[in-house]
């Protein structure tokens, strides 16, 4: 009884908490790639708000982190915090960035925005939300060891990888 | 130029940040789109449900801002072929990276994660570069 009611609440937060996330999106302006582009922009017409929306997340997320989160042992559902202490910067995280970066500055898209204006009803979304999937199966099976990549080949250290890509 | 600050934006970042707290205070876990995403093509027990609720809250927030006067932008101009190029490595490369915008850029950052400053710089100056070679070869659109 206990236990399902705690899977019921742990549902309903992450309901809330993605209909937030999807607002604040569309809110912020973060769904509009013409705007990313604008910001990404520095050396044309830069268009600064959207560090407004970094900003903003940091301002409301990093004070209740370190003054309430980080104090506290686990969750208030009772479950234990989801990251990992990991402090190495690996050639995987900094390749994954950069491959990252370059897509987003590509189209203006990236994962959380494009989700949220999936009901927007446009087929433009709509194939970035299907090739991005197909992009991390690829990246999910080359992490398992079990995908080639051009050049790199297969991938070596595969535990450390199988174990870091369960988080976040 | 005068300079005003874009409330809509600090205030859509603020959601944001509001949602990956209440997230992770009551379950623990991190609000990261593309680990959201990715974490239900390989799912692990117990990790799925939460997920796709937090998507399926994602896709109908469109329902809660639209009567507030917020409007989906109108991308049918964008090429697809260019958006799906696009999406291949952003998949693929916030997979290998371990995190996008939202776990790096917000949850990461504000934590103060050595990996995800990183990460954060690191996706910023390679999105800067290519919006400046597309400045270059006039394909900016």
């Amino acid at each position: 009884m206990n236990l399902s009611r705690s899977k019921k609440s742990r549902i309903v937060i992450a309901f809330i908490s993605g209909a937030l996330f999807g607002s604040g999106m569309i809110v912020s302006g973060m769904a509009d790639p013409n705007k990313v582009i604008a910001f990404l922009d520095i050396f044309g017409a830069w268009d600064a708000s959207l560090a407004f929306v970094m900003g903003g997340a940091l301002l409301v997320f990093t004070p209740i982190y370190h003054l309430v989160i980080k104090k506290r042992k686990m969750a208030i559902s009772g479950e234990q915090f989801a990251w990992t202490n990991n402090n190495s910067v690996d050639s995987t995280l900094i390749s994954g960035a950069v491959i990252f970066g370059a897509g987003w500055g590509l189209a203006g898209f990236c994962p959380g925005p494009a989700v949220a204006s999936i009901g927007g009803g446009s087929n433009i979304v709509l194939a970035f939300i299907l090739s991005m999937i197909v992009g991390m199966v690829h990246a999910n099976q080359y992490l398992a060891g079990r995908f080639p990549l051009p050049i790199v080949g297969y991938r070596k250290s595969v535990c450390k990888a199988t174990s870091e890509s369960v988080k976040n | 130029m005068a300079f005003s600050i874009p409330w809509s934006s600090l205030f859509g970042g603020m959601l944001l940040g509001l949602s990956a707290t209440v997230l992770m205070l009551f379950s623990g876990k991190i609000a990261g789109i593309s680990g959201t995403v990715s974490g239900l093509l390989t799912p692990l027990e117990g990790e799925s449900s939460w997920r796709a609720a937090f998507l399926s809250g994602m896709v109908l927030s469109v329902l809660i801002v639209t009567p507030l006067g917020f409007v989906l932008p109108d991308v049918s101009d964008k090429s697809i072929l260019l958006v799906s190029v696009a999406g291949l490595l952003v998949g693929f490369g916030a997979r290998l990276g371990n995190g996008c915008t939202s776990g790096h850029g917000i949850i990461g950052m504000g934590r103060f994660s050595k990996r995800s400053i990183y990460a954060t710089c690191v996706f910023m100056v390679a999105a800067i570069v290519v919006v400046l070679i597309r400045r270059l070869l006039g394909v900016l659109s």
